[in-house]
């Protein structure tokens, strides 16, 4: 474990999910959602903990990122508030 | 060049040759990983789960590219239904077998009644057979719930 | 109201902030997690199951109901969209 680069991670993390529910267009959001979950992925990974990081990165970031997108398909792209 | 040109013109919106292409080679890697990821668990980081999703994940990514039949014909509902099912019956078949053979619930040792391997390989091999019962159900499921989700049930257009 | 979000947000990552300074350090070895039960799983797996991997050892063998359930639970989640959704065109 590595302080400073736990440091940046985390902090990339925090903006990915400030910027995720700041941005009005919901596609874009779903993308952002993916790379706060490859970052998750990387802080696992970097934290020793190798199977949770597999699983974080293909469900997190490949099965709910297509999920999401097919309901965004289905509804509406904007963002009410 | 012109047949490049005419079906060009007849594909749908998002329909792109290079992508399609692209994936059609990429899918039977990423099969292979899928399968290396369920059976390799015992020495590497992943198993059962992990494998199962990056199977389902390539049928994903053919009915991305193409278009929701294409994945169709490559594996059928029927079969995907069936897959996943046997899935979970390999799991709780393993350990309803290993309490009739005289062990506890999920005991993998008692199953060397039926093929003596010595109780600890079967213990091993226990695992395997779990993991591949996960795998398969974790693929059918996952590649059922973006064929419902994706064409809001209808399985005919969608994505 | 948004103000009044903002602030229960706040108060609530401040109250767990605080909760995490009596956590034990990251990877100490008199933590309680460590000193009942990982022990034996880590001195005896290898010997008792054949499996190096000691993550797929105790999820499939040692914790082998946990991940019966998972299944379980997945399979039941995978059913109840399919006969939510799933119509047939006739």
């Amino acid at each position: 474990m590595i302080w400073d680069l736990d440091l940046l991670i985390l902090l990339l993390v925090v903006s990915c999910a400030l910027a995720a529910i700041t941005v009005k267009d919901l596609l874009s959001a779903t993308v952002i959602f993916g790379v706060y979950s490859f970052l998750m992925c990387l802080l696992w990974a970097e934290m020793g903990a190798v199977d949770v990081a597999f699983t974080e990165a293909t469900v997190g970031a490949g099965v709910s990122t297509v999920l999401f997108i097919a309901a965004i398909l289905h509804t509406s792209r904007r963002s009410k508030d | 060049m012109k047949l490049l040109q005419e079906r060009t013109e007849k594909q749908k919106f998002g329909e792109s040759l290079i992508i399609q292409t692209a994936v059609r080679m990429m899918v039977p890697f990423i099969q292979l990983f899928g399968l290396y990821v369920i059976v390799h668990g015992h020495y590497s980081p992943g198993g059962g789960f992990q494998g199962g999703v990056i199977l389902g994940a390539s049928f994903v990514l053919l009915a991305l590219a193409f278009d929701l039949r294409t994945s169709v014909r490559y594996m059928s509902e029927r079969v995907n239904n069936t897959l996943g099912n046997v899935g979970v019956l390999i799991y709780t078949g393993v350990a309803v077998l290993c309490a009739l053979f005289g062990g506890l619930f999920l005991d993998y040792s008692a199953l060397d009644a039926i093929i003596p391997l010595g109780p600890i390989a079967w213990r091993s091999f226990g695992i395997f057979l779990v993991e591949v019962g996960v795998g398969l159900a974790v693929m059918s499921i996952m590649v059922s719930l973006f064929w419902d989700l994706g064409s809001g049930g209808e399985m005919d257009e969608g994505l | 109201m948004k103000a009044l979000a903002l602030v229960a947000t706040l108060v609530t990552g401040a109250i767990l902030l605080y909760g995490t300074m009596d956590f034990p350090a990251f990877g100490d070895p008199n933590a309680p997690a460590a000193v009942h039960l990982s022990n034996n799983y880590i001195e005896q797996a290898v010997a008792e199951t054949h499996v190096p991997n000691l993550v797929t050892a105790v999820l499939g063998d040692y914790r082998g109901y946990d991940t019966m359930f998972e299944t379980v639970v997945i399979y039941c989640a995978g059913l109840a969209v399919v006969s939510v959704l799933r119509r047939s065109k006739s």
